[in-house]
């Protein structure tokens, strides 16, 4: 049976698999990884209510535990304090400017959902000068931006 | 049933049948960003219809999926305004919009509910709700007050929907009591909430909110003609193979 130290570094490399350039503990959707006797626990905080990715990260911590060597897992949820991208590691934004999706921009506490108050750098060229072109991305989480100096589309990770 | 489950219920109706008409949305909408924008609520909303679910399953014993696809069209307690059909892409988006503005001051007003849980949910799903209504106000601005042809479907839309959202703010004995208990914000700053953001919204997209007849009955389970086909498209394959699991 592994320690629980070696079992945390299991669940730190488990990628996010919408965003697999990210691990779930880069996101901040692990909260604790903890023993229960033989039992690993590991907490989650679900992202988007809806995030159809929600039940294939519980099913990707547990299969990771259990093919290093636990012998039982348990997936607990805590809904509160909700989620939000402040939990987002500093590591976690720089991975995901690198995969090409600019990190949000202000904290959750400041954006009351306004897009218009949230306006990132191109995560490609680094310019400025972007311009919103939808609301919501190729999942609930992000939004579509262009950038107005190499032209390209992006998505951006939406402060919530 | 008891006042409390026939509040998440109705909350939990509500998101349904509201995620199921955003769906319908996926592949027909008219641009693709909005296509894109409306199924990416409806995932928000049935998100929100699991944990409402999820708080009355032990009380009702039926699980959420039992209660989103083996309850008949009477027993279900969501508005008669989600139930509305997407006629117009202009309907589609007034009937979101009207909803944000009640949605997301109830749900504020959950965030300080005595129940933990409901305030734990409340304060997840209002941080959604916040970029729902920033979306649909922003929309119904641009197109109230963009071309003669916009306007034009939009105040349609609005004329159309308006006596319906006589059925958000309702309130019966069961809300009374949950008041009572601080388990509910109570009626009145919900409703001024919604009265100042509709005032003010629809002041800058140049429409009218209507006077005439207002209409209730959706929160009773007495539905308008289209809730049955709704359920019919939405609960046919789970009742054409109960049980089923892939």
């Amino acid at each position: 049976m592994p320690t629980l130290d070696q079992m945390r570094a299991v669940v730190a490399q488990v990628p996010d698999p919408e965003i697999p350039a990210v691990s779930l503990v880069d996101l901040g959707i692990v909260r604790d990884v903890a023993l229960e006797g033989e039992t690993v626990v590991v907490t989650v905080t679900p992202t988007y209510t809806g995030c159809p990715a929600t039940a294939v990260i519980a099913l990707d911590i547990e299969t990771e535990l259990l093919r290093q060597g636990a012998d039982k897992v348990r997936i607990d949820t805590r809904m509160s304090p909700a989620w939000t991208t402040d939990w987002i590691t500093d590591q976690g934004r720089e991975k995901l400017r690198a995969y090409g999706i600019a990190p949000p921009t202000v904290a959750a506490a400041n954006c009351a959902g306004m897009l218009s108050a949230q306006s990132p750098d191109c995560p490609l060229c680094g310019s400025a000068d972007t311009a919103l072109i939808a609301g919501r991305g190729s999942t609930p989480c992000k939004a579509q931006f262009r950038c107005n100096s190499c032209l390209e589309p992006f998505d951006y990770f939406k402060a919530i | 049933m008891s006042p409390f489950a026939t509040f998440c219920l109705r909350m939990g109706d509500n998101a349904l049948i509201l995620g199921q008409r955003t769906g319908e949305w996926c592949g027909h909408a008219p641009v693709l960003e909005e296509d894109i924008a409306f199924a990416n609520m409806g995932l928000d909303l049935i998100g929100q219809t699991q944990l409402w679910y999820g708080m009355v399953s032990d009380e009702l014993g039926k699980s959420p999926d039992d209660l989103a696809f083996f309850r008949g069209e009477r027993e279900f307690l969501n508005t008669l305004l989600v139930e509305q059909p997407n006629t117009d892409f202009a309907h589609a988006l007034m009937r979101q919009y009207l909803f944000d503005a009640w949605h997301l001051p109830m749900l504020d007003g959950l965030t300080g509910s005595t129940n933990a849980d409901v305030a734990a949910l409340a304060e997840k799903s209002v941080k959604e709700v916040r970029y729902h209504i920033d979306r649909s106000r922003d929309l119904i601005v641009r197109l109230g007050d963009g071309s003669p042809e916009s306007h034009d479907r939009m105040q349609a839309a609005l004329d159309w929907l308006w006596p319906f959202t006589a059925d958000l703010l309702a309130r019966d004995a069961a809300d009374d009591t949950l008041v009572a208990e601080g388990m509910i914000p109570a009626a009145a700053p919900v409703q001024q909430a919604f009265d100042w953001e509709t005032a003010e919204t629809f002041a800058r997209a140049t429409l009218t909110a209507p006077d005439g007849p207002r209409r209730t009955g959706g929160r009773t389970g007495n539905h308008s003609e289209h809730m049955g086909y709704l359920l019919a498209v939405m609960q046919s394959v789970p009742r054409a193979h109960p049980g089923a699991h892939w």
